[in-house]
């Protein structure tokens, strides 16, 4: 064992849990840590030596799935990239908590599908094309060259919004952030994103943009793709084709 | 599945700064100041039903308005009408991408603005209301 892999501090655990038809509840566990490494070891090893009834989703442990955002001490948080150090002290108690404004599924596992079928219905592409630089500086798009987009599609924005939390309706910031990425809508999204539950329902708190662990900055998307929407139905009243 | 879902009774959480940002708090005194402009047109309303119930009804209640308590209740509404005009032109402003990625900036200037404002209008008020 490396020295940086010795378990120094001692943290609590407050965990949520809840189970189909059975009251929630917080359940308490004693795990030694080390400082540098990632809430999600810490919940992972809750599971595998404690309490293997545990749910909670994860997968890539790299912060490119998205699948591990959970409330840490009231906070949204990937867990797979957030240090113990970051968010807590040797002998700290951290609360765990399924993501806001989610059907929980099970303790820690939310229910995303809905969020997943707004982004497919705004046609969100999670691979685009990438940019260069050309020897004067411009920047230009190269079909050729893709990479994924910034958005992990994690939810933590739709968890910290406070609009998302008494409207089922709205659609959230992260699909509204997938709506502005092509630039260009056709009829159907359009028809989704500059509604009532679309666009204009955002009231600007900026939590979405503080809790991206991506930097997708979802508020700033919001306000351009309002640009975009007033200048794409001045451009239809106007009778000017727009580019595809 | 869970309370965790969102419902319109959830308002309450609309008030709760614990772990936010500054955005956040800037929501929150956003609708503090445009509910409590709200609660002072109803009051106003029902005050100006004084004015029907003759001159001598509409002095006491201007006597009244003159006492330290109600000049400082006048002062809040001075306060709420700095923070919620200001902060509408920071989110007009925001909403159409001017000064997006400076909006914690924006709102810390608009609220020394007001802050300074509501110093001014109470030198003012109570120097009004002690001058007689």
């Amino acid at each position: 064992m490396t020295e940086n892999k010795k378990y120094t501090w001692n943290i609590i655990f407050k965990i949520f849990r809840k189970k189909a038809g059975q009251p929630a509840h917080y359940d308490q566990f004693d795990v030694a840590v080390n400082p540098d490494e990632y809430i999600l070891d810490g919940i992972e090893r809750i599971w595998a030596y404690q309490d293997r009834s545990l749910v909670f989703s994860h997968a890539c442990h790299h912060s490119t799935c998205g699948a591990c955002g959970m409330l840490v001490n009231g906070e949204e948080k990937l867990t797979c990239i957030t240090t113990f150090r970051s968010v807590t002290r040797n002998g700290g108690t951290l609360r765990i908590e399924p993501l806001r404004n989610f059907p929980v599924i099970s303790d820690l596992a939310v229910d995303m599908t809905g969020m997943f079928e707004r982004m497919h219905a705004v046609s969100h592409r999670p691979v685009i094309a990438d940019t260069f630089e050309t020897s004067r500086g411009r920047k230009k798009e190269r079909e050729d060259l893709l990479r994924l987009a910034d958005c992990i599609e994690c939810g933590l924005c739709i968890s910290a919004c406070p609009i998302s939390a008494t409207s089922a309706d709205y659609i959230g910031p992260a699909v509204l952030a997938g709506a502005q990425q092509p630039g260009t809508f056709g009829e159907n999204v359009l028809n989704i994103v500059d509604s009532e539950d679309g666009a204009w329902r955002c009231h600007s708190a900026y939590e979405c943009t503080r809790v991206c662990p991506s930097n997708v900055d979802p508020a700033w998307r919001i306000m351009d793709l309002r640009k975009k929407l007033v200048l794409t139905r001045v451009k239809r009243m106007m009778g000017i084709k727009e580019k595809t | 599945m869970s309370e965790q879902t969102p419902k319109a009774v959830n308002w309450m959480k609309w008030f709760d700064p614990r772990s936010r940002g500054v955005g956040m708090w800037a929501f929150i005194i956003n609708r503090l100041s445009g509910l409590g402009l709200v609660l002072y047109l109803v009051l106003h309303l029902i005050m100006l039903g004084k004015l029907a119930k003759g001159p001598q009804a509409y002095d006491q209640f201007i006597a009244m308005m003159k006492t330290p308590f109600w000049i400082a209740g006048e002062l809040l509404v001075v306060a709420a009408v700095f923070i919620h005009g200001l902060n509408g032109v920071r989110i007009i402003l925001t909403s159409f991408g001017i000064g997006g990625d400076r909006q914690k900036q924006l709102f810390l200037i608009i609220m020394l603005v007001a802050g300074a404002a509501v110093i001014f209008f109470a030198w003012k008020m109570f120097a009004h209301a002690g001058g007689g």
